[in-house]
């Protein structure tokens, strides 16, 4: 008896160390002859729930570490710097990223740090980043009312993305909304302005519910879009993760699909959630995003040709992987206007500074935001978008002009007064 | 009325996936009083077999086929998640019978491995995995017989699986440089499991609108419950369990071979947990974290219908499938348009998804606190019954 | 004193010896960073140490520690919030959500030390009520886990679902606030909250000591070996379990706090089902029924599980899976148990250094004697469950 119990101690020990070591793989390529080494912190999730959407987005970064390094890497004074990406898992679970945020800068001592994805991964980072004034460069759209000194945001703000889908659904498709979420920041805020826009603008919300995240029992919810809106009418769809499956695959049973003149339009949508969805249930639903991998511009093509070049054919670009690559690049920039990889002095640096991203130019403006192109898309057979609207490049709103309480305040970081975060315009 | 009818078949449809997911969990539960914290990913391990007879269907067989998939992969599901689970107690449970308690965390852990067992698995880690098992397996049987009445005889397994660990790691990293091979098989994305068309449509029965999936999660629930309801009342091995639940020592005495049994109840349940994988596929996500969302609600519908019989699972499914309903979709509000300011307050306070869970288990807290041993306890003259 | 060098001297005090001169020298050797680490790993340890009392000692596995921990943490988390504010101002986030007015359950935060006592009655006074609901209906082995579970996933829902009470998903940040003037999340303070972690995990252990000896803890070890025998002797089991539970969830609550400034945020995560289960898996890897085994287990495995995700995050899950089977198999009493029962000297002497011998060397060292020995061994600790 004895014998076999330790002997399956040790295989589960054996076992365990051997699956350890296969699951890492890869290793870096040390080439070029650089004068020096700048370290960047990279921080999503790689294992637990949020994995599956941040691994894109990771590796959207250290794509644009690769060919910035095969470049010549980022230039200073002179002197030609390799940057040396560390790599930190944030597990899915908020504290753990304030955990790794302290890491990276106590501990690595990174110039700056690129992560992040749930709101409430940034939110519980802000104030990590705040206490040791540091730099965060945060790649996901997001439900804005913030602007920290402490973080870039190279994702929409509200009136990038929501804000113009809301107007084109009003002016397009129909005046009654249901609005649908997960049960965490983003959903609650986005549907919040929301619903004051619609106020503003002859809209009605006839219903609103959350969904815990992971939750994938949605026979209330339909139930309620079927009383409030019996006839068809406009689902907007903050969902996260998940639930979005279990969403449209119990929709499309329902009888809620936009033959039946239901127009679906979802925040949090992009090719990939597509694909892992499967195309059949989403086919004319809408998406409001900056970037989708069928935007016709050689920069565009460019950047879905080198990911698929490096990840596999079979991999998609997105929205969220197109700001992180873009961020990189922004980053970068902004070192070498400043002269140095301190953060203080690219914090400085970075507004005004623009870059060709795959969406077009953009340009850092002065609230730590970018200005981005506003793309409104109807979901095909073969998983990708067909552009419907292009709206041109908005400038970022970080503290909304629907909502009440901050209408009226902006956020200038070129201001020299205490409370340029935010002030009465 | 439409109402009515529309809220008994919405309980019914949430129910039934319960019923469906608990099943399993339940019968061994009741037989062998463990609580199989890896029943949702034996759920999960059924879902992924659905994804790979999907594809295999898409890929190889005529197009005229591919409607079927979804009935080749409920028989399939039920063996690769029984033989997990039959592994499962060969290696682990056994060990730990009469420590509940134990199992728990053991079969916790079984279910973290799964989970990322799924996540990591490529061809180079299967390979090395497959090496790393043989290897530990085999090499002891090729030692020279004295080694095995030395003092460090007990380190000797040890070092064998530590030995063969090893050449698993590296043969699985060398193969690893090949691109090909490190390709993960299904990634920690969620995979795409899409209904045949014939699943994806509703039809209206007088007002009710009823989506086929739901039907056809229903009619297999109704299956898969005459299913093992005829296999513990009528079958000889059925027989043998249900004597093994009502008293072990009796039973072994009478010359039932327990351990068979149990390997056998065990089979089954995560048999079952595989048909349930199936089932959801057609409601929600497929991916490593599938086990995850079900399985507390499984839980709950265990401790709630009791392990005395079948019908408690049921019931206890139905109940909180009806309860959830609604509550979640406050059709209480719909009937009653004028009640009382206070109490409207409190019913749309917990009128969303998220809140309406939180209602149903306070509930089942106070239930037990009239019925501790559930809806329908064992009947025994133990002083813990 | 010959004897304190004696193998039963040495291996009782070894551990304690280790512990006073890490304590005494880690703060000067670790940079801040790690040393934060450490006094956040010291502060699940007091936690740990409560599972250890109802479980080690008293037999119920708790899944459920996540709700007193986060509500400790909670209830420091809100004193700070309003603590770093003018008169007048509401917290931040508040405006989010169109909150106006601070809701009424916040005001008593306002106060240093209603937040002192309400970090650990309020957690204590939830487990004593959810308790004695449990116990007063006999409810006890895994339905009692699996009841903990649901009330940790009823509480995770609430605080994820309630943005405009106490911000839902995001939690309460911490760091930023300021105690004494001192910013919480600069080095020099979580200096001192190291100390005074530390100081609180020794007070915690000689609370756990004096529980566990004496009558007290004779009662509990108890009921976790037989209860209805107790209750049969006269004794009432409901009591002692109620208030063993409350001190635990106390215990939990003043950990949990130290765990939020140490982190800087309270977050519903800590009531994620994992989380509450990883303790229990600290416990058990540490050793049941040791106490300082309890603390050990919490830092040694965060600790471990913090160096592997920054290497390999992949292979987390795979380790702390093979921990919980390893520990249930193979190393039921933990490595404290291991360690007090001569484990060590066990081992070297498989590897040819064999210990002094009591009796003859060429009988005591014979194998087959030793493997008479362990099977005796086995069976005189068979018997916990």
């Amino acid at each position: 008896m004895r014998k076999t119990s330790l002997r399956l101690l040790c295989g589960a020990t054996a076992l365990a160390t051997s699956l350890s070591l296969v699951a890492c793989g890869g290793g870096d390529k040390a080439s070029g002859n650089f004068d020096g080494e700048v370290k960047v912190g990279i921080l999503h999730s790689r294992s637990g729930t949020m994995a599956i959407s941040e691994n894109t987005v990771a590796e959207a970064e250290l794509m644009a570490i690769d060919e910035i390094n095969a470049k010549g890497g980022v230039k200073i004074g002179g002197k030609k710097l390799k940057i040396v990406p560390v790599e930190e898992d944030g597990a899915s679970d908020w504290p753990t990223f304030a955990e790794k945020a302290k890491k990276l800068i106590d501990q690595d001592q990174v110039s700056v740090v690129f992560g992040g994805w749930t709101s409430a991964s940034r939110k519980a980072m802000l104030p990590v980043f705040e206490a040791k004034d540091h730099f965060l460069f945060y790649p996901i759209q997001y439900e804005g009312q913030e602007c920290s000194k402490n973080i870039f945001y190279s994702g929409a703000a509200p009136n990038q993305q929501a804000e113009p889908a809301v107007d084109w659904l009003l002016k397009n498709k129909g005046k009654d909304f249901f609005l649908v979420g997960s049960d965490y920041v983003y959903p609650r805020t986005a549907n919040t302005i929301m619903k004051e826009q619609l106020k503003a603008n002859g809209g009605k919300v006839v219903g609103e519910d959350y969904l815990p995240l992971g939750n994938t029992e949605v026979a209330p919810i339909i139930a309620k879009i079927k009383q409030a809106l019996p006839k068809g009418g406009v689902i907007v769809n903050t969902l996260n993760g998940d639930s979005n499956v279990a969403f449209f695959k119990q929709m499309k049973a329902a009888g809620i699909t936009p033959a039946n003149g239901y127009s679906i339009m979802s925040f949090s949508i992009a090719e990939e959630e597509i694909a892992a969805i499967g195309p059949e249930y989403l086919e004319g639903t809408y998406a409001a995003w900056n970037f989708f991998q069928s935007l016709d511009t050689p920069a565009s093509k460019e950047f879905t040709k080198n990911f698929k070049a490096k990840y596999g054919d079979k991999r998609v670009t997105n929205d969220p992987a197109e700001a992180a690559y873009m961020m990189v690049y922004l980053w970068a920039a902004a070192a070498e206007k400043a002269g140095s990889v301190d953060d203080n002095k690219v914090r400085e640096a970075l507004v005004g500074v623009s870059f060709d991203a795959p969406e077009g130019k953009v340009t850092v403006q002065t609230n730590h935001h970018v200005e981005k192109r506003v793309l409104i898309g109807e979901v095909q057979k073969d998983g990708m978008f067909k552009i419907l609207e292009d709206k041109g490049f908005v400038k970022p709103v970080a503290w909304n002009q629907y909502v009440p309480e901050t209408k009226g305040y902006t956020c200038d970081w070129t201001q020299k007064r205490p409370d340029a975060g935010k002030y009465k315009m | 009325m439409d109402l009515l009818y529309d809220t008994l078949f919405n309980g019914l449809a949430i129910g039934s996936v319960l019923v469906l997911a608990a099943l399993g969990l339940a019968v061994v539960f009741g037989l062998m009083g463990v609580i199989n914290m890896a029943h949702g990913e034996l759920m999960m391990l059924g879902a992924y077999t659905t994804f790979v007879v999907q594809n295999i269907f898409k890929a190889v067989l005529p197009e005229a086929l591919f409607p079927v998939y979804i009935l080749v992969a409920i028989p399939l599901a039920f063996l690769v998640s029984g033989l997990v689970g039959l592994l499962l107690e060969k290696t682990v449970i056994r060990r730990l019978y009469g420590r509940p308690l134990e199992t728990l965390l053991a079969t916790w852990g079984v279910s973290l491995i799964l989970q990322q067992f799924v996540r990591s698995v490529s061809s180079a880690f299967a390979i090395g995995l497959v090496l790393a098992v043989a290897g530990g397996l085999l090499i002891p049987r090729f030692t020279p017989k004295r080694w095995w009445h030395q003092r460090w005889t007990p380190l000797l397994g040890t070092g064998s699986w530590v030995l063969s660990g090893l050449i698993g790691i590296v043969v699985a990293s060398l193969l690893g440089e090949q691109r090909t091979l490190d390709q993960p098989w299904f990634s920690a994305r969620n995979i795409d499991v899409t209904a045949p068309t014939w699943l994806r449509g509703s039809i209206d029965v007088g007002a009710v609108n009823m989506p086929a999936a739901r039907l056809f999660i229903i009619a297999l629930t109704a299956l898969a419950l005459v299913a093992v309801s005829w296999f513990l009342q009528k079958s000889v091995w059925g027989i043998r369990i249900r004597a093994v639940t009502q008293n072990r020592p009796m039973s072994a005495c009478l010359g039932i071979p327990t351990q068979t049994v149990d390997a056998l109840t065990f089979l089954i349940g995560s048999g079952l947990a595989g048909v349930a994988g199936v089932a959801v596929t057609l409601l929600g996500s497929v991916g490593p974290n599938l086990g995850g969302n079900y399985i507390v609600d499984c839980f709950m519908v265990v401790v709630l219908g009791g392990v005395g019989k079948l019908a408690g699972t049921v019931l206890a499914a139905l109940g909180i499938g009806v309860l959830s309903y609604i509550v979640g979709s406050g059709s209480l509000l719909l009937v009653w348009p004028a009640m009382p300011e206070a109490l409207n307050g409190l019913i749309s306070f917990f009128a969303t998804t998220s809140m309406a869970k939180v209602l149903v288990f306070a509930l089942i807290v106070v239930f037990l606190q009239i019925r501790p041993a559930g809806l329908f306890p064992q009947k025994g003259r133990m002083v813990e019954a | 004193m010959p004897d304190l060098l004696s193998g039963r001297q040495l291996r009782r005090w070894l551990p304690w010896l280790l512990i006073v001169v890490a304590a005494l020298v880690l703060p000067v050797l670790l940079p801040p960073f790690r040393l934060n680490l450490l006094g956040r790993f010291l502060s699940l340890g007091i936690v740990a140490l409560g599972i250890d009392l109802i479980w080690g000692y008293t037999g119920m596995l708790s899944l459920g520690q996540g709700i007193f921990f986060a509500l400790g943490g909670y209830a420091l988390g809100m004193y700070l919030q309003l603590a770093s504010l003018q008169p007048g101002e509401l917290p931040e986030f508040f405006s989010l959500y169109g909150v106006k007015s601070l809701p009424a359950f916040w005001q008593p935060f306002n106060s240093p030390l209603f937040t002192f006592f309400a970090i650990w009655v309020i957690p204590a006074l939830v487990a004593g009520l959810l308790g004695y609901l449990v116990f007063r209906n006999r409810i006890k082995g895994v339905y009692f886990s699996i009841l903990t579970q649901a009330a940790l996933l009823v509480f995770f829902n609430f605080f994820n679902g309630q943005q405009k009470l106490i911000n839902g998903t995001n939690g309460l940040k911490t760091d930023t606030a300021r105690i004494f003037g001192e910013l919480v999340g600069s080095d020099a303070m979580q200096r001192n909250l190291f100390w005074l972690t530390l100081v609180l995990v020794i007070g915690a252990w000689f609370l756990c000591r004096w529980l566990s000896s004496g009558r007290f803890g004779d009662a509990l070890v108890a009921i976790r070996d037989d209860e209805p025998r107790l209750r049969f002797t006269g004794y009432n089991p409901t009591a002692y379990k109620t208030v063993v539970f409350a001190v635990a969830g106390a215990l939990a609550g003043i950990s949990g706090a130290l765990y939020t400034v140490q982190s800087g945020i309270v977050s519903p995560q800590y009531m994620a089902v994992p989380f509450s289960i990883e303790m229990v898996i600290w416990v058990a890897v540490g050793g049941r029924g040791t106490l300082i085994g309890a603390v050990l287990g919490a830092v040694l495995i965060n600790y471990a599980k913090s160096l592997v995700s920054e290497q390999l995050p992949e292979t987390w899950l795979f380790i702390q899976g093979g921990l919980f089977l390893l520990v249930v198999t193979a190393l039921p009493d933990g490595l404290m148990g291991w360690w007090r029962q001569g484990g060590p000297a066990r081992l070297i002497a498989m590897v040819g250094w064999p210990p002094k011998a009591a009796t003859y060397p060429s009988l005591d060292l014979d194998p087959e004697v030793q493997a008479e020995q362990r099977r005796f061994d086995d069976g005189s600790h068979g018997g916990a469950a």
